[in-house]
């Protein structure tokens, strides 16, 4: 093997491992790594493609369903939703460089996502995002915004798939580490997926796409580490995307994959050539040999170490049936595509790299991915909170002039400025666009419709991490009912600071624990996820954020529900339990100024009853308008519903032993508000009432204004106004 | 009528395209690759639908218009054959020759999606039959660069000639700089050629044409356009 720079511990650490790690290393292949065996194994055995620190805990989660065809392992999960297709999907996070570099870092995590998608051999049909941005006030947020909305719609829409959904938020423990989660959601055919394993001898192996430069390289490292103050120095390991080409390698590839060309198919994504060539390998029990002078460059003399690790974008790797090489490279040719046989299988199961005529590499293939490091970290539970007792908050403000206030807040007001800069209509799909519950998507002609969301509540899982979990899926399974839709099955996205800390260990078990349970009690298993560690700046850790992305199914996309209030006349009726809980409210934090106590607790039984008589409802066309309850409490649900039609509603419920403020602001979970035409609505709360489920009536649809009982009526209109002023306002500050 | 979609490297929204004019006209429609020398034989309309042809990454529309099936397109135009370009399709026929003027960035300089309104100037032409004259409709725009410019000259002789088929407006088809979202001059959406056969736009018309969508405003235009050629017939 060519000789390369002597390993010293400097250069150990330089890539990430630590000394017990490199012993390791030592003790498998019995001697010295060269520079580029070095590099192969820092970007295999980081946290980012390794999950040494979360592998033990993420067993926890169901995965398996009779729906599910494919859970947690591939590019994406998959699952059956009948008429003979598939839906692909997954929900990865492009946080780092998308702080350091937010245009191309929230861009190329798009990209990334997108490639997960089309590599199984579905068309992606919608994407979605979860944003989590610092305080308003910090330096650095309004840069950060713009960037990375911009990037995201710059990606998306030129690609092609509409951006139908997602969440924005603020706060100031995303300062200096803000969060870009993507999804992609795609259909297939449920008999055409293609996976990443090869097999056969002696196949050839292809490369495709754009040309390796190199950009992004020790990307997958730098996200498996800590910020500090010279974290900007970083910029050189952030991609570049080009969609373009992204577009022109899909079409490619569908093309090929209809042709009956592929054996095998792993896009490079985190750690390039390297990780997408072993897990080929690893998962089909070969060996591979790449020889690296065939591989298309950008740049004249990049060395076997930088084609490694290089995570230029829009390539992919796939094992080719022989004799349809020719075919496959003519359609190659035909996009413009680079595409080049750059080595093949071999029964070895060594993973060997030749360049220049030199041996760089020398692996045993299998044991690169399968003996990383695991680690069974030391974690601590969080302190319970104590439970905040809605006697105890003073009301500062009348209800009317909270609403107001609330909802114009960076958390609550609209996201109307992100979304509009994603094009979300194309594909002609888009039956609910941004701004509801849930999106929903046609599926190809219909009649049936892919209905989608993404969910965490962040403060939440800070406070109590089980039950923050919990909540984050029971939301997302909220969401897709409230539009009528099955919720069939999620992807998370785990997003998290320094793992070797036990407190932060602890927030990870205790949402991971959560997240199970309630996928368990909901019918609603994890497909397909990823987890991003080391989120933390200067030593502050992010808030516990595993955004849920949730799919769910209706049979018909013609009948899911919207929150627009309908008609003036329709009653009001709020569909279960309030007992006023303001402990991690929005009006708790943002009216009182108090950011404490323990969070609203999910009952997961409830959570399921409620949903599953929603969905009824839905189907059966009984309600007129519905809106799951979340952040912001009823109130806020019910402002959103009068915006979204500019009728107003008149408001008279009592709110009995529970205090008014803490009944219309407080957070409590597993509820709706639906609205239902006045001679239906006796025998649709006796018909709730005998199935056990709580209902009262809160007031009747009519006017232009919310008009709460005994308060000054606050006109749809000046809602709207504070609604929507606040994103390009702040937007166009500084 | 026969339709064929042109589909450069980089287009995104053929498939809504192609979708509308089946639903509408009832035909299968030519796509056609952006290599093709010649159009499919009796081709009625060439359409160029929207995207990001070559990333748009020179200025937009600009490889695109000197591919070799734009002089087929030069070609059909010039005897007569009607055109339709959308979006990217406009920009592309811009930087053709075909039709005057430019698309430049928006003016608030960012992406826009949404709904706008715009008002019909002319229901006499083979695009606009389907609609009356001053009838305002609602349609999707998806674009960063549909700020239509061009020299005084030119914007005196389209709007001389009644040249210009749809205007921004206000949902009750007033013209208004709070309702013209791209800024473009004279609140110009879309525009004819001297003969009247070749027409750009920038909203997508395609992607309002179904019910059960929720929109039928786009339909008018695709619907006009299968009523020409049956009468032709």
């Amino acid at each position: 093997m060519r000789n390369e720079p002597q390993i010293t511990p400097e250069l150990v650490a330089e890539h990430g491992l630590k000394p017990d790690e490199y012993q390791r290393i030592l003790d498998l292949i019995g001697r010295e790594p060269t520079l580029t065996e070095l590099g192969i194994f820092s970007a295999m055995w980081n946290e980012h493609c390794s999950y040494k620190s979360s592998k033990v805990h993420l067993r926890g989660l169901p995965t398996e369903a009779p729906w599910v065809i494919q859970g947690p392992g591939e590019n994406a999960g998959v699952i059956d939703i009948g008429d003979g297709l598939a839906v692909v999907f997954k929900m990865e996070s492009h946080n780092h460089p998308s702080y350091i570099e937010p245009y191309q870092g929230a861009a190329t995590g798009v990209g990334g996502i997108l490639r997960d998608v089309f590599t199984m051999g579905a068309r992606p049909i919608a994407c979605l995002n979860a944003l989590s941005f610092g305080d308003p006030g910090h330096p650095k947020t309004r840069h950060l915004v713009s960037g990375v909305v911009a990037g995201i719609g710059g990606y998306g829409n030129s690609f092609g798939v509409p951006t139908v959904g997602g969440q924005v938020r603020f706060h100031t423990r995303y300062d200096g580490n803000n969060l870009v989660n993507a999804m992609a959601v795609g259909l297939a055919r449920s008999d055409a997926i293609f996976y990443a394993a090869a097999s056969g001898v002696n196949m050839p192996i292809v490369y495709l796409g754009s040309k390796t430069g190199r950009d992004g390289i020790h990307g997958a490292s730098m996200a498996s580490a800590e910020f500090g103050e010279d974290s900007e120095e970083k910029r050189p390991t952030v991609q570049v995307g080009d969609p373009f080409a992204e577009k022109l390698l899909l079409e490619a590839c569908l093309e090929i994959m209809r042709q009956d060309c592929v054996i095998a198919i792993q896009d490079m994504g985190a750690a390039g050539l390297t990780c997408s060539a072993v897990e080929m390998g690893a998962k089909g029990d070969l060996g591979v040999t790449l020889e690296l002078d065939r591989v298309p460059t950008r740049e004249t003399g990049m060395s076997a170490y930088e084609m490694m690790l290089s995570e230029s974008q829009e390539r992919m790797l796939m094992v080719l049936k022989p004799e349809k090489e020719k075919e496959a490279e003519g359609i190659f040719r035909k996009w413009g595509l680079d595409f080049a046989i750059v080595g093949h299988t071999t029964p070895t199961k060594r993973f060997l790299i030749k360049h220049g005529g030199d041996v760089m590499a020398d692996l045993p293939i299998k044991e690169l991915g399968d003996e990383a490091p695991v680690y069974h970290r030391p974690f601590v539970e969080s302190p319970k909170l104590p439970q905040i007792r809605a006697g105890e908050v003073k009301a500062p403000l009348p209800l009317a002039a909270a609403l107001e206030k609330l909802i114009g807040t960076p958390d609550l007001c609209s996201r109307r400025w992100v979304w509009e800069q994603y094009d979300h209509i194309i594909g002609g799909n888009t039956v609910q666009r941004p701004g509801g519950d849930a999106a929903v998507v046609r599926v190809e002609d219909g009649p049936k419709g892919l209905a989608m969301t993404c969910d965490v509540t962040p403060r939440y899982c800070e406070a109590d991490p089980f039950e923050g979990g919990k909540q984050a899926v029971a939301e997302a399974y909220r969401n897709l009912c409230a539009v009528g839709a099955r919720p069939l099955a999620v992807t998370d996205n785990l997003n998290f600071g320094n793992p070797e800390k036990p407190d932060i260990m602890g927030q990870f078990v205790g949402c991971v624990r959560g997240i199970a349970q309630a996928c368990k009690a909901l019918d609603f298993p994890v497909v397909s996820g990823n987890v991003s560690l080391y989120n933390e700046t200067n030593g502050r850790a992010i808030l516990p954020t595993p955004t849920i992305g949730g799919v769910g199914l209706l049979d018909d996309f013609a009948k899911s529900a919207t929150l627009a209030l309908k008609n003036d006349g329709d009653v009001i009726l709020l569909v279960g339990e309030t007992a006023g809980w303001l402990g991690q409210s929005l009006y708790l934090r943002d009216i009182c100024g108090r950011e404490e106590g323990a969070p609203p607790p999910v009952d997961l039984a409830a959570e399921r009853r409620h949903g599953e008589v929603v969905r009824e409802l839905i189907a059966t066309r009984q309600v007129n308008a519905v809106h799951d309850v979340s952040d912001g409490g009823l109130l806020v649900a019910l402002a959103e519903m009068a915006m979204a039609s500019k009728l107003g509603a008149r408001l008279d419920a009592e709110s009995g032993a529970v205090p008014a403020h803490a009944f219309w602001f407080g957070e409590d979970q597993a509820r709706y508000v639906v609205t239902v035409a006045p001679a239906q609505a006796d025998a649709l709360a006796s018909f709730l009432a005998v199935r056990g489920i709580a209902v009262r009536r809160l007031g009747t649809v009519g006017g232009t204004a919310l008009a709460i009982a005994g308060e000054n009526p606050l006109p749809v209109a000046t809602l709207q106004a504070a609604f929507e002023g606040w994103f390009p306002a702040y937007m166009a500050g500084g | 009528m026969n339709s064929a979609v042109l589909v450069f490297p980089g287009i995104n929204r053929e498939r809504d395209m192609a979708r509308t004019l089946k639903i509408v006209s009832g035909n299968e429609t030519a796509m056609v690759w952006h290599a093709e020398r010649a159009l499919p034989a009796g081709t009625d309309l060439v359409v160029i639908p929207g995207g990001f042809s070559y990333g748009d990454y020179l200025r937009c529309g600009a490889i695109a218009a000197r591919s070799p099936v734009m002089d087929a397109v030069r070609a059909h135009a010039a005897r007569g054959g009607l055109v339709l370009g959308v979006c990217n399709g406009f920009q592309i026929l811009c930087e053709s020759g075909l039709l005057p003027g430019v698309l430049m960035r928006n003016q608030q300089l960012k992406f826009i999606c949404r709904d706008v309104y715009l008002k019909v100037e002319r229901s006499d032409t083979p695009f606009t039959r389907g609609y009356n004259a001053g009838q305002v409709i609602r349609v999707p725009v998806a674009h960063g660069e549909g700020n239509y410019v061009a020299d005084g000259e030119t914007i005196a002789r389209l709007e001389g000639e009644g040249r210009v088929l749809f205007r921004y407006s206000s949902p009750d088809g007033i013209i208004d700089p709070d309702w013209n979202h791209n800024g473009a001059i004279n609140a110009i959406a879309g525009i004819v050629n001297a003969g009247g056969n070749v027409l750009g736009m920038m909203p997508h018309p395609e992607n309002h044409v179904e019910s059960i969508m929720g929109c039928t405003d786009g339909r008018g235009l695709f619907a006009g356009l299968v009523q020409h050629f049956e009468k032709a017939a």
